[in-house]
Protein backbone atom coordinates (compact mmCIF):
# COMPACT_ATOMS: atom_id res chain seq x y z
CA UNK A 1 0.00 0.00 0.00
CA UNK A 2 1.66 3.18 -1.11
CA UNK A 3 -0.41 5.88 0.45
CA UNK A 4 1.15 9.01 -0.91
CA UNK A 5 -0.98 12.03 -1.52
CA UNK A 6 -1.05 12.75 -5.20
CA UNK A 7 -0.67 16.38 -6.09
CA UNK A 8 -4.14 16.85 -7.49
CA UNK A 9 -4.51 13.91 -9.85
CA UNK A 10 -7.07 15.70 -11.98
CA UNK A 11 -4.54 18.32 -12.98
CA UNK A 12 -1.92 15.87 -14.17
CA UNK A 13 -3.99 13.16 -15.79
CA UNK A 14 -5.12 13.89 -19.27
CA UNK A 15 -8.51 12.54 -20.26
CA UNK A 16 -8.08 9.80 -22.76
CA UNK A 17 -11.40 9.76 -24.48
CA UNK A 18 -14.37 11.99 -24.77
CA UNK A 19 -17.61 11.30 -23.01
CA UNK A 20 -18.78 8.97 -25.70
CA UNK A 21 -21.32 11.28 -27.22
CA UNK A 22 -18.78 12.61 -29.70
CA UNK A 23 -17.93 10.86 -32.93
CA UNK A 24 -14.53 9.35 -32.08
CA UNK A 25 -14.30 5.66 -31.20
CA UNK A 26 -17.98 5.08 -30.72
CA UNK A 27 -17.70 1.49 -29.52
CA UNK A 28 -15.12 1.92 -26.76
CA UNK A 29 -15.87 1.47 -23.09
CA UNK A 30 -18.56 3.86 -22.20
CA UNK A 31 -18.54 4.78 -25.82
CA UNK A 32 -22.06 3.67 -26.44
CA UNK A 33 -24.63 6.17 -25.53
CA UNK A 34 -25.76 5.75 -21.95
CA UNK A 35 -23.24 3.23 -20.64
CA UNK A 36 -21.15 5.93 -18.99
CA UNK A 37 -24.01 7.10 -16.84
CA UNK A 38 -24.88 3.47 -16.11
CA UNK A 39 -21.34 2.76 -14.87
CA UNK A 40 -21.16 6.00 -12.92
CA UNK A 41 -24.52 5.17 -11.39
CA UNK A 42 -23.45 1.67 -10.39
CA UNK A 43 -20.21 2.95 -8.88
CA UNK A 44 -22.04 5.70 -7.00
CA UNK A 45 -24.66 3.37 -5.57
CA UNK A 46 -22.02 0.82 -4.52
CA UNK A 47 -19.87 3.45 -2.81
CA UNK A 48 -22.90 5.07 -1.21
CA UNK A 49 -24.14 1.86 0.39
CA UNK A 50 -20.67 0.77 1.50
CA UNK A 51 -19.05 4.06 2.51
CA UNK A 52 -21.30 7.12 2.46
CA UNK A 53 -24.51 5.88 4.08
CA UNK A 54 -22.74 4.47 7.16
CA UNK A 55 -20.88 7.74 7.62
CA UNK A 56 -24.13 9.64 7.11
CA UNK A 57 -25.68 7.50 9.84
CA UNK A 58 -23.10 8.89 12.28
CA UNK A 59 -24.11 12.44 11.41
CA UNK A 60 -27.80 11.49 11.61
CA UNK A 61 -27.38 9.90 15.05
CA UNK A 62 -25.48 12.91 16.32
CA UNK A 63 -27.98 15.37 14.87
CA UNK A 64 -30.83 13.42 16.45
CA UNK A 65 -29.38 14.13 19.89
CA UNK A 66 -29.20 17.85 19.24
CA UNK A 67 -26.35 20.30 19.66
CA UNK A 68 -26.42 20.08 23.48
CA UNK A 69 -25.92 16.33 23.54
CA UNK A 70 -23.09 16.66 21.01
CA UNK A 71 -21.38 19.35 23.04
CA UNK A 72 -21.83 17.41 26.31
CA UNK A 73 -20.32 14.30 24.73
CA UNK A 74 -17.23 16.00 23.30
CA UNK A 75 -16.57 18.13 26.40
CA UNK A 76 -17.09 15.41 28.99
CA UNK A 77 -14.02 14.80 31.14
CA UNK A 78 -13.29 11.39 29.71
CA UNK A 79 -13.61 12.67 26.13
CA UNK A 80 -11.32 15.63 26.76
CA UNK A 81 -8.77 13.39 28.46
CA UNK A 82 -8.87 10.99 25.51
CA UNK A 83 -8.39 13.89 23.06
CA UNK A 84 -5.45 15.15 25.10
CA UNK A 85 -3.80 11.72 25.19
CA UNK A 86 -4.47 11.09 21.50
CA UNK A 87 -3.22 14.46 20.34
CA UNK A 88 -0.07 14.66 22.48
CA UNK A 89 1.03 11.15 21.56
CA UNK A 90 0.15 11.66 17.87
CA UNK A 91 2.05 14.97 17.67
CA UNK A 92 5.07 13.40 19.35
CA UNK A 93 4.93 10.41 17.01
CA UNK A 94 4.65 12.71 13.99
CA UNK A 95 7.72 14.71 15.04
CA UNK A 96 9.80 11.57 15.59
CA UNK A 97 8.59 10.35 12.19
CA UNK A 98 9.67 13.60 10.53
CA UNK A 99 13.22 13.21 11.82
CA UNK A 100 13.76 9.48 11.47
CA UNK A 101 11.70 9.26 8.28
CA UNK A 102 14.03 11.77 6.66
CA UNK A 103 17.13 9.98 7.96
CA UNK A 104 15.90 6.59 6.74
CA UNK A 105 14.85 7.96 3.34
CA UNK A 106 18.22 9.70 3.02
CA UNK A 107 20.20 6.58 3.85
CA UNK A 108 18.09 4.48 1.47
CA UNK A 109 18.66 6.86 -1.46
CA UNK A 110 22.13 8.37 -0.92
CA UNK A 111 23.98 5.60 0.85
CA UNK A 112 24.92 2.14 -0.32
CA UNK A 113 25.53 -0.91 1.81
CA UNK A 114 24.97 -4.66 1.59
CA UNK A 115 21.38 -5.60 2.39
CA UNK A 116 19.98 -2.19 1.46
CA UNK A 117 17.22 -3.67 -0.70
CA UNK A 118 16.11 -5.92 2.12
CA UNK A 119 15.93 -2.98 4.53
CA UNK A 120 14.02 -1.08 1.86
CA UNK A 121 11.32 -3.74 1.63
CA UNK A 122 11.15 -4.17 5.42
CA UNK A 123 9.93 -0.54 5.58
CA UNK A 124 6.61 -1.66 4.12
CA UNK A 125 6.11 -4.43 6.66
CA UNK A 126 4.11 -2.28 9.10
CA UNK A 127 1.59 -1.53 6.31
CA UNK A 128 1.24 -5.19 5.43
CA UNK A 129 1.02 -6.44 9.01
CA UNK A 130 -2.40 -6.64 10.71
CA UNK A 131 -2.64 -4.03 13.46
CA UNK A 132 -3.35 -6.58 16.17
CA UNK A 133 -0.19 -8.44 15.17
CA UNK A 134 1.68 -5.12 15.37
CA UNK A 135 0.40 -4.81 18.92
CA UNK A 136 1.69 -8.26 19.80
CA UNK A 137 5.00 -7.67 18.04
CA UNK A 138 5.58 -4.56 20.13
CA UNK A 139 4.58 -6.39 23.31
CA UNK A 140 7.12 -9.11 22.59
CA UNK A 141 9.97 -6.64 22.95
CA UNK A 142 8.45 -3.99 25.20
CA UNK A 143 5.91 -5.99 27.21
CA UNK A 144 6.04 -7.95 30.46
CA UNK A 145 8.26 -10.70 29.01
CA UNK A 146 10.69 -8.26 27.48
CA UNK A 147 14.12 -9.83 26.99
CA UNK A 148 15.75 -6.41 27.49
CA UNK A 149 13.68 -5.63 30.58
CA UNK A 150 11.76 -2.74 29.09
CA UNK A 151 8.22 -2.59 30.42
CA UNK A 152 6.16 -0.17 28.40
CA UNK A 153 2.79 -1.94 28.60
CA UNK A 154 0.07 0.36 29.94
CA UNK A 155 2.26 3.46 29.57
CA UNK A 156 1.99 6.26 27.05
CA UNK A 157 5.47 5.35 25.80
CA UNK A 158 4.11 1.95 24.85
CA UNK A 159 1.27 3.55 22.87
CA UNK A 160 3.79 5.89 21.25
CA UNK A 161 6.11 3.11 20.15
CA UNK A 162 3.21 1.09 18.73
CA UNK A 163 2.14 4.15 16.74
CA UNK A 164 5.73 4.71 15.56
CA UNK A 165 5.69 1.16 14.25
CA UNK A 166 2.48 1.47 12.23
CA UNK A 167 3.34 4.94 10.87
CA UNK A 168 6.96 4.18 9.91
CA UNK A 169 6.38 3.93 6.13
CA UNK A 170 4.51 7.22 5.62
CA UNK A 171 7.32 9.81 5.75
CA UNK A 172 9.94 7.44 4.31
CA UNK A 173 7.78 6.53 1.33
CA UNK A 174 6.72 10.07 0.53
CA UNK A 175 10.22 11.59 0.83
CA UNK A 176 12.15 8.80 -0.90
CA UNK A 177 10.98 9.37 -4.50
CA UNK A 178 11.47 13.14 -4.23
CA UNK A 179 14.97 12.66 -2.85
CA UNK A 180 15.73 10.28 -5.69
CA UNK A 181 14.63 12.77 -8.34
CA UNK A 182 16.33 15.73 -6.68
CA UNK A 183 18.67 17.55 -9.02
CA UNK A 184 22.21 16.96 -7.75
CA UNK A 185 23.54 19.79 -9.96
CA UNK A 186 22.04 22.49 -7.76
CA UNK A 187 23.79 20.96 -4.77
CA UNK A 188 27.07 20.81 -6.67
CA UNK A 189 26.69 24.38 -7.82
CA UNK A 190 26.04 25.50 -4.24
CA UNK A 191 29.08 23.56 -3.06
CA UNK A 192 31.32 25.04 -5.75
CA UNK A 193 30.19 28.50 -4.69
CA UNK A 194 31.50 27.72 -1.23
CA UNK A 195 28.35 26.70 0.62
CA UNK A 196 28.94 24.18 3.38
CA UNK A 197 26.79 21.11 3.97
CA UNK A 198 24.57 22.79 6.54
CA UNK A 199 23.78 25.64 4.13
CA UNK A 200 23.17 23.28 1.22
CA UNK A 201 20.85 21.19 3.37
CA UNK A 202 18.78 24.05 4.73
CA UNK A 203 18.78 26.20 1.57
CA UNK A 204 18.62 23.65 -1.23
CA UNK A 205 17.53 20.21 -0.07
CA UNK A 206 15.06 20.95 2.71
CA UNK A 207 12.90 23.40 0.70
CA UNK A 208 12.63 20.83 -2.10
CA UNK A 209 11.66 18.08 0.33
CA UNK A 210 9.26 20.16 2.38
CA UNK A 211 5.99 19.29 0.56
CA UNK A 212 6.70 15.57 0.67
CA UNK A 213 7.84 15.75 4.30
CA UNK A 214 4.63 17.53 5.27
CA UNK A 215 2.51 15.12 3.28
CA UNK A 216 4.11 12.09 4.92
CA UNK A 217 3.81 13.67 8.35
CA UNK A 218 0.15 14.53 7.75
CA UNK A 219 -0.69 10.99 6.71
CA UNK A 220 1.16 9.61 9.73
CA UNK A 221 -0.69 12.00 12.04
CA UNK A 222 -4.05 11.15 10.51
CA UNK A 223 -3.34 7.44 10.92
CA UNK A 224 -2.12 7.93 14.50
CA UNK A 225 -5.21 9.73 15.79
CA UNK A 226 -7.55 7.00 14.57
CA UNK A 227 -5.41 3.96 15.37
CA UNK A 228 -6.99 1.20 17.41
CA UNK A 229 -5.71 -2.33 16.83
CA UNK A 230 -2.03 -1.67 17.46
CA UNK A 231 -2.55 0.24 20.72
CA UNK A 232 -5.29 -1.88 22.25
CA UNK A 233 -3.08 -4.56 23.83
CA UNK A 234 -0.06 -2.45 24.68
CA UNK A 235 -2.04 0.60 25.86
CA UNK A 236 -4.71 -1.07 27.93
CA UNK A 237 -7.00 2.00 28.03
CA UNK A 238 -5.82 3.64 31.25
CA UNK A 239 -7.96 6.82 31.39
CA UNK A 240 -5.91 10.00 31.05
CA UNK A 241 -2.74 8.02 30.42
CA UNK A 242 -3.17 5.60 27.51
CA UNK A 243 -6.85 5.67 26.62
CA UNK A 244 -6.98 7.15 23.11
CA UNK A 245 -10.15 8.48 21.52
CA UNK A 246 -10.81 5.36 19.45
CA UNK A 247 -10.82 3.29 22.64
CA UNK A 248 -13.14 5.78 24.31
CA UNK A 249 -15.52 5.42 21.35
CA UNK A 250 -15.53 1.66 21.84
CA UNK A 251 -16.31 2.07 25.54
CA UNK A 252 -19.22 4.37 24.69
CA UNK A 253 -20.65 1.85 22.21
CA UNK A 254 -20.33 -0.92 24.80
CA UNK A 255 -22.25 1.25 27.26
CA UNK A 256 -24.85 1.83 24.55
CA UNK A 257 -24.19 5.58 24.43
CA UNK A 258 -24.63 5.78 20.67
CA UNK A 259 -25.01 9.54 20.48
CA UNK A 260 -21.79 10.01 22.45
CA UNK A 261 -19.92 7.56 20.25
CA UNK A 262 -21.24 9.36 17.15
CA UNK A 263 -20.09 12.73 18.52
CA UNK A 264 -16.50 11.57 19.25
CA UNK A 265 -16.42 9.85 15.84
CA UNK A 266 -17.36 13.11 14.17
CA UNK A 267 -14.51 14.91 15.94
CA UNK A 268 -12.00 12.27 14.74
CA UNK A 269 -13.40 12.39 11.20
CA UNK A 270 -13.26 16.19 11.06
CA UNK A 271 -9.65 16.32 12.30
CA UNK A 272 -8.67 13.69 9.71
CA UNK A 273 -10.44 15.52 6.90
CA UNK A 274 -8.87 18.86 7.79
CA UNK A 275 -5.38 17.31 7.77
CA UNK A 276 -5.98 15.61 4.43
CA UNK A 277 -7.53 18.75 2.95
CA UNK A 278 -4.45 20.78 3.91
CA UNK A 279 -2.25 18.08 2.36
CA UNK A 280 -4.21 18.24 -0.89
CA UNK A 281 -3.79 22.03 -0.96
CA UNK A 282 -0.04 21.73 -0.35
CA UNK A 283 0.19 19.01 -3.00
CA UNK A 284 -1.60 20.99 -5.69
CA UNK A 285 0.47 24.09 -4.91
CA UNK A 286 3.66 22.07 -5.28
CA UNK A 287 2.40 20.62 -8.57
CA UNK A 288 1.61 24.09 -9.88
CA UNK A 289 5.04 25.37 -8.93
CA UNK A 290 6.59 22.44 -10.74
CA UNK A 291 4.57 23.25 -13.84
CA UNK A 292 5.74 26.86 -13.74
CA UNK A 293 9.35 25.75 -13.38
CA UNK A 294 9.21 23.61 -16.48
CA UNK B 1 25.88 17.36 -0.88
CA UNK B 2 28.77 15.01 -0.10
CA UNK B 3 28.98 13.83 3.46
CA UNK B 4 32.24 13.03 5.17
CA UNK B 5 32.59 9.28 5.83
CA UNK B 6 32.01 9.50 9.60
CA UNK B 7 28.77 11.44 9.13
CA UNK B 8 27.62 9.04 6.44
CA UNK B 9 28.27 6.05 8.68
CA UNK B 10 26.59 7.76 11.60
CA UNK B 11 23.43 8.35 9.56
CA UNK B 12 23.51 4.81 8.19
CA UNK B 13 23.73 3.21 11.62
CA UNK B 14 21.19 5.61 13.07
CA UNK B 15 18.67 4.58 10.40
CA UNK B 16 19.49 0.90 10.74
CA UNK B 17 19.25 1.05 14.52
CA UNK B 18 15.84 2.74 14.31
CA UNK B 19 14.45 0.14 11.92
CA UNK B 20 16.10 -2.60 13.95
CA UNK B 21 14.59 -1.58 17.28
CA UNK B 22 11.21 -0.78 15.79
CA UNK B 23 10.69 -3.57 13.27
CA UNK B 24 13.35 -6.22 12.83
CA UNK B 25 14.07 -7.20 16.44
CA UNK B 26 10.41 -7.35 17.59
CA UNK B 27 9.30 -9.30 14.52
CA UNK B 28 12.26 -11.66 14.87
CA UNK B 29 11.41 -12.14 18.53
CA UNK B 30 7.84 -13.23 17.69
CA UNK B 31 9.11 -15.70 15.12
CA UNK B 32 11.66 -17.06 17.54
CA UNK B 33 9.10 -17.49 20.31
CA UNK B 34 6.69 -19.18 17.91
CA UNK B 35 9.14 -21.76 16.64
CA UNK B 36 11.24 -22.24 19.76
CA UNK B 37 8.98 -25.04 21.13
CA UNK B 38 9.22 -26.77 17.78
CA UNK B 39 7.22 -26.70 14.58
CA UNK B 40 4.80 -29.30 15.97
CA UNK B 41 3.66 -27.00 18.76
CA UNK B 42 3.06 -24.29 16.20
CA UNK B 43 0.86 -26.53 14.08
CA UNK B 44 -0.99 -27.82 17.14
CA UNK B 45 -1.74 -24.27 18.17
CA UNK B 46 -3.12 -23.19 14.79
CA UNK B 47 -5.18 -26.35 14.33
CA UNK B 48 -7.31 -26.24 17.47
CA UNK B 49 -11.06 -26.23 16.69
CA UNK B 50 -11.32 -22.51 17.54
CA UNK B 51 -8.35 -21.67 15.33
CA UNK B 52 -9.63 -23.74 12.43
CA UNK B 53 -13.07 -22.19 12.55
CA UNK B 54 -11.52 -18.72 12.79
CA UNK B 55 -9.42 -19.52 9.72
CA UNK B 56 -12.48 -20.80 7.92
CA UNK B 57 -14.47 -17.70 8.79
CA UNK B 58 -11.68 -15.36 7.70
CA UNK B 59 -11.31 -17.20 4.39
CA UNK B 60 -15.06 -17.08 3.86
CA UNK B 61 -15.02 -13.30 4.35
CA UNK B 62 -12.16 -13.08 1.83
CA UNK B 63 -14.11 -15.23 -0.62
CA UNK B 64 -16.99 -12.76 -0.50
CA UNK B 65 -15.06 -9.49 -0.28
CA UNK B 66 -12.59 -10.10 -3.13
CA UNK B 67 -15.10 -10.90 -5.91
CA UNK B 68 -17.30 -7.96 -4.89
CA UNK B 69 -14.33 -5.60 -4.93
CA UNK B 70 -13.24 -6.84 -8.36
CA UNK B 71 -16.77 -6.76 -9.75
CA UNK B 72 -17.35 -3.16 -8.70
CA UNK B 73 -13.74 -1.98 -8.64
CA UNK B 74 -12.74 -2.69 -12.25
CA UNK B 75 -15.74 -0.92 -13.86
CA UNK B 76 -15.28 2.00 -11.48
CA UNK B 77 -11.59 2.25 -12.41
CA UNK B 78 -12.56 2.04 -16.09
CA UNK B 79 -15.09 4.81 -15.86
CA UNK B 80 -12.67 7.00 -13.86
CA UNK B 81 -9.85 6.46 -16.34
CA UNK B 82 -11.82 6.61 -19.58
CA UNK B 83 -14.69 9.00 -19.10
CA UNK B 84 -15.39 12.55 -18.14
CA UNK B 85 -18.53 13.14 -16.13
CA UNK B 86 -20.02 15.48 -13.61
CA UNK B 87 -19.10 14.74 -10.01
CA UNK B 88 -15.95 12.82 -10.93
CA UNK B 89 -13.73 14.52 -8.37
CA UNK B 90 -16.38 13.86 -5.71
CA UNK B 91 -16.32 10.17 -6.65
CA UNK B 92 -12.50 10.19 -6.45
CA UNK B 93 -12.68 11.71 -2.97
CA UNK B 94 -15.22 9.14 -1.76
CA UNK B 95 -12.99 6.29 -2.95
CA UNK B 96 -10.09 7.56 -0.83
CA UNK B 97 -12.34 8.20 2.17
CA UNK B 98 -11.84 4.77 3.82
CA UNK B 99 -8.10 5.51 4.15
CA UNK B 100 -8.93 8.50 6.33
CA UNK B 101 -11.49 6.85 8.60
CA UNK B 102 -10.46 5.17 11.84
CA UNK B 103 -11.42 1.46 11.94
CA UNK B 104 -13.39 2.04 15.12
CA UNK B 105 -15.36 4.81 13.42
CA UNK B 106 -16.11 2.34 10.61
CA UNK B 107 -17.60 0.05 13.23
CA UNK B 108 -19.65 2.85 14.80
CA UNK B 109 -20.91 3.90 11.37
CA UNK B 110 -22.05 0.38 10.53
CA UNK B 111 -23.73 -0.07 13.90
CA UNK B 112 -25.59 3.22 13.52
CA UNK B 113 -26.72 2.31 10.00
CA UNK B 114 -27.46 -1.42 10.18
CA UNK B 115 -27.92 -2.04 13.91
CA UNK B 116 -31.36 -2.88 15.27
CA UNK B 117 -31.78 0.73 16.45
CA UNK B 118 -30.05 2.17 13.40
CA UNK B 119 -31.21 3.97 10.31
CA UNK B 120 -31.71 0.71 8.41
CA UNK B 121 -32.79 -1.19 11.52
CA UNK B 122 -35.81 -2.52 9.62
CA UNK B 123 -33.54 -5.03 7.88
CA UNK B 124 -32.93 -6.74 11.20
CA UNK B 125 -36.24 -5.97 12.89
CA UNK B 126 -38.64 -6.74 10.04
CA UNK B 127 -36.69 -8.89 7.62
CA UNK B 128 -34.92 -10.87 10.34
CA UNK B 129 -31.47 -10.49 8.80
CA UNK B 130 -29.00 -9.93 11.62
CA UNK B 131 -26.20 -7.77 10.25
CA UNK B 132 -24.51 -6.23 13.26
CA UNK B 133 -23.08 -8.87 15.62
CA UNK B 134 -23.46 -11.29 12.75
CA UNK B 135 -21.56 -12.41 9.70
CA UNK B 136 -22.83 -9.70 7.28
CA UNK B 137 -21.45 -7.02 9.60
CA UNK B 138 -17.95 -8.48 9.35
CA UNK B 139 -18.26 -8.54 5.56
CA UNK B 140 -19.52 -4.94 5.40
CA UNK B 141 -16.69 -3.69 7.62
CA UNK B 142 -14.13 -5.57 5.51
CA UNK B 143 -15.50 -4.14 2.25
CA UNK B 144 -15.53 -0.61 3.69
CA UNK B 145 -11.81 -0.72 4.48
CA UNK B 146 -10.79 -2.46 1.23
CA UNK B 147 -12.85 -0.47 -1.30
CA UNK B 148 -9.93 1.71 -2.48
CA UNK B 149 -7.39 -1.04 -3.22
CA UNK B 150 -8.56 -2.56 -6.53
CA UNK B 151 -9.65 0.81 -7.94
CA UNK B 152 -6.45 2.57 -6.94
CA UNK B 153 -4.19 -0.16 -8.35
CA UNK B 154 -6.06 -0.59 -11.65
CA UNK B 155 -6.80 3.05 -12.52
CA UNK B 156 -3.17 4.23 -13.03
CA UNK B 157 -2.47 1.19 -15.23
CA UNK B 158 -5.45 2.10 -17.41
CA UNK B 159 -4.10 5.63 -17.78
CA UNK B 160 -0.70 4.29 -18.70
CA UNK B 161 -1.77 1.86 -21.39
CA UNK B 162 -3.94 4.45 -23.12
CA UNK B 163 -6.68 3.57 -25.56
CA UNK B 164 -4.79 2.79 -28.79
CA UNK B 165 -5.19 -0.96 -28.63
CA UNK B 166 -8.78 -0.76 -27.47
CA UNK B 167 -9.57 1.59 -30.33
CA UNK B 168 -7.82 -0.72 -32.79
CA UNK B 169 -9.86 -3.65 -31.55
CA UNK B 170 -13.05 -1.63 -31.83
CA UNK B 171 -12.12 -0.55 -35.36
CA UNK B 172 -11.62 -4.18 -36.31
CA UNK B 173 -15.16 -4.86 -35.22
CA UNK B 174 -14.74 -6.39 -31.79
CA UNK B 175 -17.60 -6.07 -29.33
CA UNK B 176 -16.98 -4.23 -26.07
CA UNK B 177 -16.84 -7.42 -24.05
CA UNK B 178 -14.41 -8.99 -26.52
CA UNK B 179 -12.22 -5.90 -26.25
CA UNK B 180 -12.41 -6.13 -22.48
CA UNK B 181 -11.47 -9.83 -22.28
CA UNK B 182 -8.78 -9.84 -24.95
CA UNK B 183 -7.23 -6.37 -24.71
CA UNK B 184 -8.01 -4.53 -21.49
CA UNK B 185 -7.99 -7.35 -18.96
CA UNK B 186 -4.61 -8.81 -20.03
CA UNK B 187 -2.98 -5.39 -19.75
CA UNK B 188 -4.37 -4.60 -16.30
CA UNK B 189 -3.82 -8.08 -14.89
CA UNK B 190 -0.80 -7.21 -12.74
CA UNK B 191 -2.36 -4.08 -11.29
CA UNK B 192 -5.50 -6.09 -10.61
CA UNK B 193 -3.45 -8.88 -9.03
CA UNK B 194 -1.76 -6.49 -6.65
CA UNK B 195 -5.08 -4.86 -5.79
CA UNK B 196 -6.53 -8.28 -4.99
CA UNK B 197 -3.48 -9.24 -2.92
CA UNK B 198 -3.81 -6.04 -0.89
CA UNK B 199 -7.52 -6.69 -0.45
CA UNK B 200 -6.90 -10.22 0.82
CA UNK B 201 -4.23 -9.07 3.24
CA UNK B 202 -6.31 -6.22 4.61
CA UNK B 203 -9.41 -8.40 4.94
CA UNK B 204 -7.52 -11.08 6.85
CA UNK B 205 -5.84 -8.44 9.00
CA UNK B 206 -8.70 -6.07 9.77
CA UNK B 207 -9.29 -5.80 13.51
CA UNK B 208 -10.76 -2.51 14.73
CA UNK B 209 -13.71 -2.42 12.37
CA UNK B 210 -14.50 -6.10 12.80
CA UNK B 211 -14.29 -6.21 16.59
CA UNK B 212 -16.91 -3.44 16.78
CA UNK B 213 -19.51 -5.30 14.72
CA UNK B 214 -18.76 -8.89 15.74
CA UNK B 215 -20.09 -10.81 18.69
CA UNK B 216 -16.64 -12.46 18.88
CA UNK B 217 -17.97 -15.95 19.53
CA UNK B 218 -15.46 -18.74 18.80
CA UNK B 219 -16.75 -20.83 15.94
CA UNK B 220 -19.36 -18.41 14.62
CA UNK B 221 -18.08 -14.87 14.51
CA UNK B 222 -14.44 -14.92 15.55
CA UNK B 223 -11.98 -14.12 12.79
CA UNK B 224 -8.23 -14.76 12.98
CA UNK B 225 -7.39 -11.29 14.26
CA UNK B 226 -10.09 -11.49 16.94
CA UNK B 227 -8.66 -14.86 17.95
CA UNK B 228 -5.23 -13.28 18.44
CA UNK B 229 -6.63 -10.65 20.81
CA UNK B 230 -8.82 -13.22 22.56
CA UNK B 231 -5.95 -15.62 23.17
CA UNK B 232 -3.69 -12.87 24.44
CA UNK B 233 -6.36 -11.55 26.81
CA UNK B 234 -6.93 -15.05 28.18
CA UNK B 235 -3.23 -15.38 28.92
CA UNK B 236 -2.53 -17.84 26.11
CA UNK B 237 0.44 -15.88 24.83
CA UNK B 238 1.92 -18.70 22.81
CA UNK B 239 -1.36 -19.28 20.99
CA UNK B 240 -1.51 -15.58 20.12
CA UNK B 241 2.07 -15.69 18.79
CA UNK B 242 1.28 -18.73 16.64
CA UNK B 243 -1.77 -17.15 14.96
CA UNK B 244 0.20 -13.91 14.55
CA UNK B 245 2.93 -15.80 12.74
CA UNK B 246 0.29 -17.27 10.45
CA UNK B 247 -1.02 -13.77 9.69
CA UNK B 248 2.52 -12.48 9.28
CA UNK B 249 3.12 -15.04 6.56
CA UNK B 250 0.33 -13.38 4.58
CA UNK B 251 2.01 -9.99 5.09
CA UNK B 252 5.34 -11.33 3.87
CA UNK B 253 3.66 -12.76 0.76
CA UNK B 254 2.25 -9.28 0.08
CA UNK B 255 5.74 -7.78 0.31
CA UNK B 256 7.17 -10.41 -2.03
CA UNK B 257 4.42 -9.79 -4.60
CA UNK B 258 5.13 -6.07 -4.31
CA UNK B 259 8.88 -6.51 -4.90
CA UNK B 260 8.26 -8.81 -7.88
CA UNK B 261 5.74 -6.44 -9.46
CA UNK B 262 8.01 -3.43 -8.89
CA UNK B 263 10.88 -5.22 -10.61
CA UNK B 264 8.60 -6.15 -13.51
CA UNK B 265 7.38 -2.58 -13.80
CA UNK B 266 10.86 -1.03 -13.81
CA UNK B 267 11.99 -3.57 -16.40
CA UNK B 268 9.00 -2.69 -18.55
CA UNK B 269 9.69 1.02 -18.30
CA UNK B 270 13.35 0.45 -19.20
CA UNK B 271 12.32 -1.38 -22.33
CA UNK B 272 9.97 1.35 -23.37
Amino acid sequence: MTATVEPNPEATRPELTGNGEGGRAPRLFGGRYGTTSLRVGAASIWLSVIVLLPLAAIVWQSAGGGWDAFWRAVTSNAALESFRVTLTISVGVTLVNLFFGLVVAWVLTRDDFPGKRLVDSVIDLPFALPTIVASLVMLALYGPNSPVDLHLQHTKWGVGIALLFVTLPFVVRSVQPVLLELDRETEEAAASLGANNATIFTQVILPALLPSLLSGAGLAFSRAIGEFGSVVLIGGAVPGETEVSSQWIRTLIENDDRTGAAAISIVLLVVSFIVLFILRAIGSRAAKREELAQ
Amino acid sequence: MTLTPPVRLLLRYLALAYIGILVIVPVGLILWRTFQPGIGAFFDSISTPAALSALQLSLLVVAIVVPLNVLFGVPTALVLARNRFRGKSALQAVIDLPFAVSPVVVGVALILLWGSAGLFGFVENNLGLKIIFGFPGIVLASIFVTVPFVIREVEPVLHEIGTDQEEAAATLGSQWWQTFWKVTLPSIRWGLTYGVVLTIARTLGEFGGVIMVSSNLPGTSQTLTLLVADRYNRGNEYGAYAVSTLLMTVAVIVLIVQVVLDARRSRASKQA
